[in-house]
């Protein structure tokens, strides 16, 4: 697991390693115990409290130049004898520096003092706030940060009522085009380097700089290249201010109106961890979400955008049956009573089964429960192989093939080929396919026209919905709860930022009614008990429940396939 | 790339890159030296080729270019009369030889930035501390250092050698 | 009559027929003190260095051999660096510049000594920009050296290997920071670095121990290994021993560059006796004592300086002695030699627009206050200069100078601050006058 960390991060200065011994720290007038070498702003945050910074990043190299962390700094006053003098209570004196320090660049030893709040440590802040903000547009009513903007936290806080400036602000490049995904406007820039530092550090790809000189610095990269980096939109979380801007987010919507939901990114098998931002039923925005073990506090592009296909006007709405060659808006109940009938007069061999890579652990384990109880013999999930990179990104795009391969849904797609040479032969009459397109795993139209029933649970039009016999509309992965297997085996949690559009259900609850309609199942209630019946049955999660995965999942130990 | 660059001024670059075993990328500053002496300023493509050969972006030799002042990105005048302004020379008369330059070859622009005479000739422009504050006001021309330019006498004797 | 000159530095600076060659050099003695130094343990010579308590000449004075004690050849694995800081660039400041153009190889000289005391096989000589000539003529001396066996491999057939580069800079004066210099041989932008943790002497050039010395600096380090470190401890007084380079601009009679004893001669006597006194016998107005950066004096102040019997007496300009301990203790410094003179016909509000123009120009803007502050100083007093000053700008000026000092990554904000403090705390008077 360590090493996971190593190979994203260059740097973890908030992480210290176990082993780390402790030093006595005089810590704004209290004495403290802390793991030595800590940096002084890691030191506030051990201590339920905050030294405003912009540049310092606990990810990234330390460059020192933004100052908002300047504190007062003391060492033990020593003696002739190179001795610490000891005061009334037996605690070394400290002799305080006249100079500030920055905490950031400060590592802690054996009887150093810290004044955060001394009258000195605030004016520097207050003088640094200043500065920051003569040259600034203080455009806010229209900056997209504009509620997550660090300037405007520290300015609550250090800021003056009015301004002393009555000069010219400098001019610098608005709304340059970075790259792709990426716009700067350099007159918010605060020129802290964090984006810059993360490309170098971080991506190995150092295409961004500063050109200019002094108060005309400016961040940009090489005129007519760009910043077209597979994690650009990084930056844009790790910029403190409105300078870069994400093209597909910026003017969408106000930040505080979003509702921030803690899930997982479902675009590739890692499981990047996400908050999820949502207003009423639309999801305007991924951003990572801290957990050292997956992916720290970083997400590729692909996963962050993959998004808008959650919003589409093609979303299915309600659920359709065939009628005369037609599909007709029907309701539930009409619809689960018809397709289990139609299911049921069907023997386990003249049906198929596409699951999908996609699909939860929890609705993986309904599907094998189908699967055994209608005794269906061909079945497996589409298995999808991309690039992947030494990065975020895993050659398994699926988000949950442990989970399928653990719930005994998945042949690895050995099956696809017997389930297509079933449909032309005549023996597979039915077929049962899940968040997927059946043409993508080989089947043609026609072999589907062959089909006495196709049963299709899904989001969105494709050509197996344009075959199927029902349509059962489902859930996108920011609608609905659950839980998946990253590629490292780790069981990570869902959750729903909002509804599905329309009468469209969360797959779970879907597949838990047409079992019932076609087996009769028993009657699952809640997510939690779903889990618990699938925890009690499969050994890898025995003993855990949702709950217990909490925001950050849980490594499983699973023997290697 | 469309530059074709002699060989002798190849090896020039060649032989600068040597004087740093440590990291090629030191040799920055060396190279667009010897390009601007040889081409009379940093052009764009002076930038990709140096970056190319230094094995670095190309932002990070811009970020060089735009950083030092004695860098240009255009073509200036055949002869450049740079001019003290600091404190020293600004008490011994710079302000008043910088106007005479300007006068003399009918350099045109604002004081802050280069200005140019219309035949392309002279380029006069301000600098900061050449750092021979006795002998104020001083400047250079080209490479060559002036000091005590302090009448219109001196300064048309001067500009007699710039032709 | 006035305080005569002591030339160690400057012996053979202006001499008829003393030229930059190196047979001219020989003819004089030259390299011979790199002949008796390279037969020396590199440690006897860095105990010489420290005896003699030489302090550094390039603005700071920090101790040499202290500087130097900081590096064990014996306990790095890693190469050590040396670098000569040739930038010179502090306004008021035009000493290295003589060494340089008219006697290069007594700094070669010292540069080999000091390499060869500190283990030093690769070593840089860091060149401004706009001294094109300089650069030209260091490279020649180089060369010649090299021919001779004074640098290259086997060293006069000592067994010790060096190389000197001259690396030249383009017109930045942050490059004379030596961080911001360590980075400029990188080949980056010449931010400073932040310290802790980058001391040059750990974690300088390429990440390795590295020692940047001042021209003047490295030039001492040849006479103190032709005296030894206690003869040369005996020049000056304890504590600011050796020589100064001194540069004097401005509105006196015979501007120029002189060498004495550092204590040996009062302001007084180097703006009067030495200096001819004040151009047209105005009066004298204020005196910058150390290259822009330092604090200005008033003519008219009184200073607290310690008496011969370490007691506190207030004494005026004229009789302060020249050297780093007594600029300090009366509120300035040393700093780079060069002193800049106003007389009474200079506007105090023109002198300051002049150079926080330059320090605007000059920031780096890698840190906030500076890279903010420094602009908007500028903008202050031009503002205030022409026309349109408020009565309230004096005390903002001052705050903005307030909260750049002690607060940036190098001592560009002091450079830049201080000049604007003491400015305002000397001649408040002229600044309030602009609002009228």
């Amino acid at each position: 697991m360590s090493m996971s960390k190593t190979s994203i991060n260059p740097f973890n200065h908030d992480v210290m390693p176990d082993n780390t011994p402790l030093v006595n720290v005089n810590y704004n007038g209290k004495w403290i115990q802390v793991p030595k070498g800590l940096n002084v702003v890691e030191v506030t945050q051990s201590q339920g409290e905050f030294l405003p910074h912009y540049c310092y990043h606990e990810k990234l190299s330390i460059s020192g130049n933004c100052r908002m962390c300047l504190f007062e700094m003391g060492m033990p006053k020593m003696d002739a004898s190179r001795q610490p003098v000891l005061d009334a209570n037996g605690k070394p004196e400290i002799a305080w520096m006249p100079r500030p320090q920055i905490g950031c660049a400060t590592n802690v030893t054996e009887g150093m003092g810290i004044r955060t709040n001394s009258p000195l440590a605030v004016d520097c802040r207050k003088g640094v706030m200043e500065f920051l903000l003569i040259n600034h547009p203080l455009d806010c009513p229209i900056c997209d940060q504009a509620g997550e903007c660090k300037l405007q936290e520290y300015a609550s806080e250090y800021g003056s009522g009015e301004s002393r400036f009555v000069e010219d602000k400098i001019k610098k490049p608005k709304h340059f085009d970075l790259g792709k995904n990426i716009v700067i406007d350099d007159e918010r820039c605060i020129l802290c380097t964090r984006c810059i530092r993360f490309a170098r550090e971080v991506l190995d790809d150092d295409v961004l700089g500063i050109v200019n000189r002094g108060g005309n610095n400016t961040v940009t990269c090489h005129p007519g290249k760009h910043f077209d980096n597979e994690y650009s939109l990084n930056t844009v979380d790790l910029c403190p201010v409105g300078a870069l801007t994400s093209k597909d987010f910026r003017f969408k919507m106000r930040v505080w109106f979003l509702k921030e939901t803690k899930s997982i990114c479902t675009s590739c098998g890692t499981g990047c961890n996400v908050t999820i931002g949502s207003r009423e039923q639309t999801v305007y925005r991924l951003t990572p979400r801290h957990n050292e073990e997956v992916n720290s506090q970083w997400m590729c592009d692909t996963g962050r955008l993959n998004i808008h296909y959650l919003s589409g006007e093609d979303r299915f709405t309600r659920p359709l049956s065939r009628v005369k060659g037609e599909l007709y808006e029907t309701s539930w109940e009409d619809v689960l009573r018809q397709a289990g009938s139609r299911l049921k007069t069907f023997s386990g061999k003249q049906i198929s089964l596409l699951a999908s890579g996609r699909m939860t652990n929890e609705e993986l384990f309904l599907t094998k429960t189908l699967i055994d109880e209608l005794q269906v013999s061909l079945y497996d999930i589409l298995p999808r192989q991309g690039q992947g990179d030494k990065f975020l990104r895993s050659a398994d795009l699926n988000p949950n093939s442990i989970g399928a391969s653990l719930l005994g849904v998945s042949n690895d797609g050995k099956n696809l080929q017997a389930i297509k040479s079933g449909i032309q032969s005549g023996d597979i009459r039915a077929l049962l396919v899940l968040q997927e397109d059946a043409t993508e795993a080989g089947l043609s139209v026609e072999e589907l026209s062959k089909l006495e029933l196709i049963i299709y649970v899904g989001l969105a039009p494709n050509a197996t919905a344009k075959a199927a016999h029902f349509v059962l509309p489902s859930a996108g992965f920011t609608e609905k709860h659950g839980s998946m297997i990253n590629v490292k085996g780790r069981v990570q949690r869902l959750n729903q930022a909002h509804l599905p559009p329309g009468r469209a259900m969360d797959d779970w609850e879907i597949l838990r009614d047409l079992r019932s309609a076609t087996t009769g199942g028993n009657g699952i209630h809640t997510i939690e008990d779903l889990f618990r019946s699938m925890s009690a049955k499969v050994p890898a999660l025995a003993g855990l429940t949702l709950n217990k995965i909490g925001d950050h999942g849980v490594q499983l130990s699973l023997t290697a396939k | 790339m469309s530059i074709s660059l002699t060989p002798d001024f190849e090896k020039k670059l060649d032989e600068a890159i040597t004087h740093y075993p440590v990291s090629k990328r030191s040799a920055a500053l060396p190279l667009l030296h010897l390009w601007q002496e040889q081409f009379g300023y940093i052009s764009d493509e002076a930038i990709e080729f140096i970056a190319k050969k230094l094995e670095v972006q190309s932002i990070h030799i811009l970020e060089l270019v735009t950083f030092y002042p004695m860098f240009r990105r255009e073509p200036i005048g055949k002869h450049h009369i740079k001019v003290c302004r600091t404190l020293s020379c600004a008490l011994g008369g710079a302000h008043e030889a910088h106007a005479c330059m300007k006068k003399l070859t009918g350099a045109q622009g604002d004081d802050h930035g280069p200005c140019t005479s219309p035949d392309g000739k002279y380029t006069v422009e301000y600098v900061e501390c050449l750092a021979s504050c006795g002998t104020a006001p001083v400047m250079m021309i080209n490479e060559e250092f002036y000091e005590n330019v302090n009448s219109e006498e001196k300064a048309k004797e001067l500009l007699k050698k710039y032709q | 009559m006035a305080v005569a000159e002591r030339r160690i530095l400057f012996k053979h600076i202006d001499e008829p027929g003393y030229t930059v060659d190196i047979d001219c050099y020989l003819k004089h003695g030259g390299y011979e003190d790199l002949k008796k130094a390279i037969k020396l343990e590199p440690q006897f010579i860095k105990d010489e260095v420290k005896k003699s308590q030489l302090r550094g000449r390039g603005g700071a004075g920090f101790s040499c051999g202290v500087k130097w004690g900081f590096i064990d050849a014996k306990k790095t694995t890693k190469p050590i660096y040396l670098i000569c800081n040739a930038d010179e660039s502090e306004p008021g400041t035009f000493k290295d510049r003589q060494i340089i153009h008219k006697d290069p190889h007594q700094l070669i000289e010292g540069m080999i000594i000091s390499c060869f005391a500190n283990s030093v096989h690769l070593a840089y000589l860091y060149i401004r920009g706009e001294f094109p000539e300089g650069a030209r003529i260091l490279e020649k001396a180089i060369a010649e050296a090299k021919a001779k066996n004074f640098l290259g491999k086997n060293i006069l057939g000592a067994g010790y290997d060096l190389e000197i580069y001259v690396h030249r800079g383009a017109g930045a004066y942050i490059c004379g920071e030596e961080t911001g210099l360590i980075e400029s041989i990188e080949g980056k932008r010449p931010y400073p670095r932040i310290k802790p943790p980058y001391f040059p002497a750990v974690l300088g050039l390429y990440m390795c121990p590295t020692i940047v010395n001042n021209v003047e600096t490295l030039c001492n380090v040849k006479h103190i290994v032709n005296m030894g470190g206690e003869a040369y401890a005996r020049i000056g007084k304890p504590n600011n021993t050796g020589t100064r380079l001194i540069g004097v601009s401005g509105d006196v009679k015979k501007p120029g560059y002189y060498e004495f004893e550092c204590g040996a001669i009062t302001l007084g006597e180097l703006i009067y006796d030495v200096c001819g006194g004040i151009r047209n016998d105005n009066k004298l107005k204020a005196v910058i004592p150390g290259g822009s950066s330092s604090k200005v004096m008033r003519a008219d102040g009184r200073y607290k300086v310690k008496g011969a019997n370490s007691e506190m007496t207030e004494i005026g300009l004229n009789d302060i002695p020249m050297d780093f301990d007594t600029f300090a203790a009366v509120g300035t410094m040393s700093g780079s030699g060069g002193v800049i003179v106003m007389d009474e016909t200079r506007d105090m509000v023109d002198c300051i627009e002049n150079l926080s123009e330059f320090y605007a120009h000059e920031s780096c803007g890698q840190c906030t206050p500076c890279r903010e502050g420094a602009q908007w100083m500028k903008k202050i007093i031009h503002r205030m200069n022409h026309g349109h000053a408020r009565k309230e700008d004096t005390d903002l000026l001052k705050n903005v100078a307030d909260n750049i000092a002690g607060r940036t990554i190098c001592a560009f904000g002091e450079a830049c601050s201080w000049p604007v403090q003491s400015f305002i705390a000397a001649f408040r008077n002229e600044f309030e006058a602009k609002a009228k």
